[in-house]
């Protein structure tokens, strides 16, 4: 497959931004998020045209409108077939898809696990913060269970979605997760979804300051946020904490953390993160941890090269135009059995 | 070929073939059409399938069935009732006996016809004893038998032994119409051309069943039909979903742009998805997605991305698809949706044939949501209007909803094959690079159309989606009297196809005193019923529509010259509401059949001739 067409002029940041007014809430995550993506283009290196965004319904889906490439807002749910039209159509195109926990996970939930399966190479943004913002507060597919919204006065009895769980249950070869509010840490990984070739999925913790407020504020509280998460980087140690005391270990099969120098851990007993496994057990214990026990996992989680849908095709249509004697319509029309009648 | 039997010239003759699934009647059937066609036969066949893939051996519902009407006449449509009827057990003879001509020649395998058989299919008293086959010419051929004995040096187990019987039915049919062995034998070689053991067992069978003919006394008489008078020139046997699939293929080269097909497989539409799929060498991508919806979602990207994008599905399909066909009409995209029509609601009857999706083709969406519906009305034109389908969502940009059907898709008639050279070209609503005019939602004069800015063109980057759009500019517009200039625009957009397409043709007299109206797949029963009331000197017309929405721009002369004025659908009625709305000023008789059948010619003419009678 030919690479795509990348920068021919240096383009910055401002390059990005359109004129449009951006209507999402004051304090809403959103406004991080696009100015972190709208700066990490640049480095990321398409030249303009060549990147679509698409996105679903759901206020996160209004994120084409505030970029200035080409853009596609679908329809509820469908982001992702959109999208996976678009990247087949035309590989040369870098493919992003802006969508929501309702939007992916629930309504979109078929869309999203066949892309994975497929391995198309589209970078996914996901928006959770965990409610139905633009319909103004029901609860989602990732709301944790026994929230009280609009829609569960007594509280959800409904189990969550977590989106890491989903995307490597479908194969998916490239996961991650990042908070709103850490553009270097947003800028990183945006760039890394970017670089993977394959279904990349984001999951960006992302705050609803009207209907879910603070949702996400003990993972990502400025008091708690050294311990409760841990940023994983490629190769290097599982460490966390606010003292950069804290690892991750694997003891009978299970993650645990542990406090460097106590109980007889060192160093050499923790976790070295690698991206790149093509088996997701490690992958998928990292994405599952949750708090009190385990800090949050932060970063790329998941990014394994492997084939990819479009590659794939056209590999074939490069192999069947050179092997077949039929070369147009015309040729099709006149094959098989044809009669002449006098 | 030197015979004792008299040898009689027919003019056009139907032969159904029928048997267990797994009995080789399709193949029996397709060889004996190719065969046809060989020889310079007019044609048009049907298969029947049952929708179990293998029911139980045996029984009714197992029986799967392939007609065929060939002509030395134009044919039409695959024929009311066979003149030949091949049943390869006790349940092919079961569901058949009503679909056969009084004093038909029916052969049998009698090795099938016993008790247990019997029983399977029903039969409470054997037929043979009860007088129902009494004034038939019922040939008793031990078909099995004679099949395993004939295969016996080539060591095959029974059971692939009798996968060759329907050659022993093939050779007693050459012989019964004077047919050459050769181009028999031809098909085989084909079909089997990597199993040499196998070509030579089924060419052996062959022959002993033309030759067990020419020995039994039971065939007094043979046939003959002679090449067709009015087809000249280059000929392919032809079904309606491989049309339009090659009609897609043919628009996507003329316009330079490669063809995507993202679709769903669906009972009778799948063979289009199918065969788009096996054309990779002709740059073609097909995209099997996991539901109808992604299907059509990821042909609006391709659409998007600047590919001619198109769908294909049946009825259950089509509901599926409605929300998102609004998008490509809010998106002003181009876009085909092939709807394979079949019986419904619901699952419905998917094997059988409908016209009852054409009120949800027009109007199955939220909003105001126009959109131009066409259909096809012969397998082989199917290719046209793929083609036709084509070029109007192009140069339109709007989506188009081809409707054809179960009995077109799966039917098959003889094709004039056509240049694809001298189409007509389809011209492509580019944007130049960089133009600083550029506006997405700026319309065109002539079409009423945007243009077609794509992804990777430099200097008209911009947003589209399904949030109403500002005139023009294509921004998000909540804006009250916007909303009523867009939805007028759109409207106006799809009824100015009305301009580009041609008029309402009408066979026969326009002053006739009755005018049948149809449209779409009805029309090889309906010019048939109608071309022999003709002959009968009956002051009867046919006006066969494949325009939907918009009519022709003559649809108004057209209904109006006329005494009385018949719409025959099989449905309830919609292309007659559809009329009556758009032209309320006529009167409109009906007629409707929905039974999952396409009409037959006689019950036609019978409604026909009582309208005349009650005229004079």
């Amino acid at each position: 497959m030919s690479e795509a067409p990348k920068n021919i002029v240096e383009l910055t940041k401002a390059d990005f931004k359109i004129g449009q007014p951006v209507k999402w809430c004051a304090g809403c995550g959103g406004h991080s998020v696009l100015s972190t993506v709208q700066g990490a283009l640049p480095e990321i290196g398409y030249k303009k045209e060549n990147i679509v965004f698409v996105s679903g319904i759901g206020c996160s889906s209004r994120f084409p409108y505030y970029i200035n490439t080409y853009g596609f807002h679908g329809m509820h749910g469908r982001a992702a077939a959109i999208a996976s039209g678009i990247k087949v159509a035309n590989p040369e195109l870098s493919v992003w898809v802006v969508t929501g926990d309702g939007d992916l996970m629930a309504i979109g939930g078929n869309h999203f696990i066949h892309i994975l399966r497929r391995n198309i190479d589209v970078n996914i943004l996901l928006f959770n913060n965990k409610i139905y913002g633009l319909t103004k507060g029901q609860y989602s597919p990732t709301t944790p269970k026994g929230s009280v919204t609009k829609t569960s006065p007594d509280g959800t009895i409904e189990n969550p979605f977590n989106a890491g769980e989903l995307t490597m249950g479908s194969q998916g070869a490239f996961f991650a997760r990042v908070v709103d509010t850490e553009p270097k840490m947003m800028r990183e990984v945006s760039i890394a979804a970017a670089e993977n070739k394959g279904t990349s999925v984001v999951e960006v913790l992302q705050n609803c300051i009207i209907f879910a407020n603070q949702v996400h504020k003990e993972i990502t509280g400025k008091d708690v946020r050294a311990d409760h998460q841990i940023y994983l980087k490629h190769g290097e140690p599982m460490i966390f904490g606010a003292d950069n005391n804290k690892g991750l270990v694997m003891e009978k099969g299970r993650m645990k953390a542990v406090t460097i120098g106590e109980n007889g851990y060192t160093l050499e007993n923790i976790l070295v993160h690698d991206v790149k496994d093509p088996d997701d057990t490690t992958h998928y214990m990292l994405a599952r941890m949750s708090l009190p026990e385990l800090p949050v996992a932060m970063g790329v989680i998941r990014s394994y090269e492997t084939t990819v849908y479009e590659s794939l095709l056209e590999d074939q249509i490069t192999e069947a135009k050179a092997q077949s004697k039929i070369k147009t319509v015309n040729d099709l029309l006149h094959s098989g059995h044809t009669f002449q009648v006098e | 070929m030197a015979k004792n039997a008299k040898v009689i010239e027919l003019e056009e003759v139907v032969v159904k073939f029928a048997g267990d699934s797994g009995d080789g009647m399709q193949l029996t059937g397709s060889q004996f059409s190719d065969t046809s066609a060989f020889i310079g036969n007019d044609l048009s066949t049907f298969p029947d399938y049952p929708s179990e893939i293998r029911a139980p051996g045996g029984t009714v519902a197992g029986i799967s069935g392939f007609q065929v009407h060939i002509g030395h006449k134009e044919v039409h449509s695959p024929g009311d009732q066979a003149d030949v009827l091949v049943a390869m057990n006790p349940a092919a003879l079961k569901a058949n006996m009503k679909w056969v001509k009084d004093g038909a020649t029916i052969i049998i395998d009698i090795d099938n016809f016993d008790n247990k058989h019997y029983k399977k299919a029903g039969y409470i008293e054997d037929p043979f004893e009860d007088g129902s086959l009494d004034g038939y010419n019922v040939i008793k051929a031990p078909i099995t038998t004679l099949t395993r004995s004939t295969v016996k040096e080539f060591g095959l187990d029974n059971r692939t032994a009798d996968k060759t019987k329907n050659q022993f039915v093939a050779g007693l049919l050459y012989w019964l119409f004077n047919r050459d062995l050769k181009i028999g034998e031809g098909f085989l070689v084909e079909k089997f051309g990597k199993k040499p053991e196998l070509v030579k067992a089924n060419i052996k069978v062959l022959h002993e069943g033309y030759n067990y003919a020419e020995t039994i006394e039971a065939m007094s008489t043979t046939f003959l039909v002679n090449p067709a008078r009015k087809k000249k020139g280059l000929f392919r046997n032809i079904s309606g979903n491989q049309a339009t699939a090659w009609g897609l293929l043919a628009a996507a080269e003329n316009m330079g742009k490669p063809l995507f097909l993202g679709s769903y497989p669906i009972t009778p539409a799948s063979e289009i998805l199918q065969e788009i799929s096996s054309m990779k060498h002709l740059g073609a991508k097909s995209f099997q997605a996991e539901d109808e919806i992604a299907g059509i979602c990821s042909a609006i990207g391709a659409s998007f991305a600047g590919r001619l994008a198109a769908t294909s599905t049946s009825g259950p399909g089509l509901a599926l698809k409605g929300e998102s066909i609004g998008l490509a009409v809010m998106t002003e995209l181009p876009l085909v949706i092939v709807n394979v029509q079949r019986g419904g609601p619901s699952t419905g009857l998917p094997t059988k044939t409908e016209q009852s999706d054409m009120m949800q083709a027009l109007y199955g969406r939220n909003g105001e949501s126009p959109v131009v519906v066409i259909a096809a009305s012969t397998p082989a034109n199917c290719f046209d209007y793929a083609y036709k389908a084509s070029k109007i969502a192009i140069e339109h940009m709007t989506p188009v909803i081809l409707l054809t059907d179960g009995y077109l898709a799966n039917g098959s008639e003889l094709w004039h094959i056509p240049d694809v050279n001298d189409l007509p070209d389809i011209e492509v609503p580019t944007v130049e690079d960089n133009d600083p005019n550029f506006q997405p939602y700026h319309r065109r004069p002539d079409k009423l159309a945007r243009l077609w800015a794509i992804p990777g063109q430099e200097g008209l980057r911009h947003r589209i989606g399904g949030l109403e759009k500002a005139d023009i500019t294509g921004e998000i517009s909540h804006d009250p009297l916007n909303h009523q200039i867009m939805v007028e625009q759109r409207d106006a957009k799809v009824r100015k196809v009305v301009e580009f397409i041609p008029d309402q043709e009408i066979i026969g007299a326009p002053d006739a005193d009755l005018l049948v109206i149809g449209w779409g797949g009805t029309y090889g029963t309906l010019i048939t019923a109608v071309e022999e009331l003709q002959e009968e000197g009956k002051s009867v017309s046919l006006a066969q529509f494949n325009y939907i929405h918009p009519l022709p721009g003559n649809t108004r002369e057209v209904l109006k010259g006329c005494k009385k004025r018949i719409v025959c659908e099989l449905n309830l009625g919609q292309f007659a509401s559809h009329l009556r709305m758009e032209y309320p000023e006529f009167e409109y008789l009906k007629y409707n059949k929905i039974q999952g059948l396409p009409f037959m010619i006689s019950e036609l003419k019978s409604k026909f001739n009582q309208i005349l009678e009650e005229l004079s």
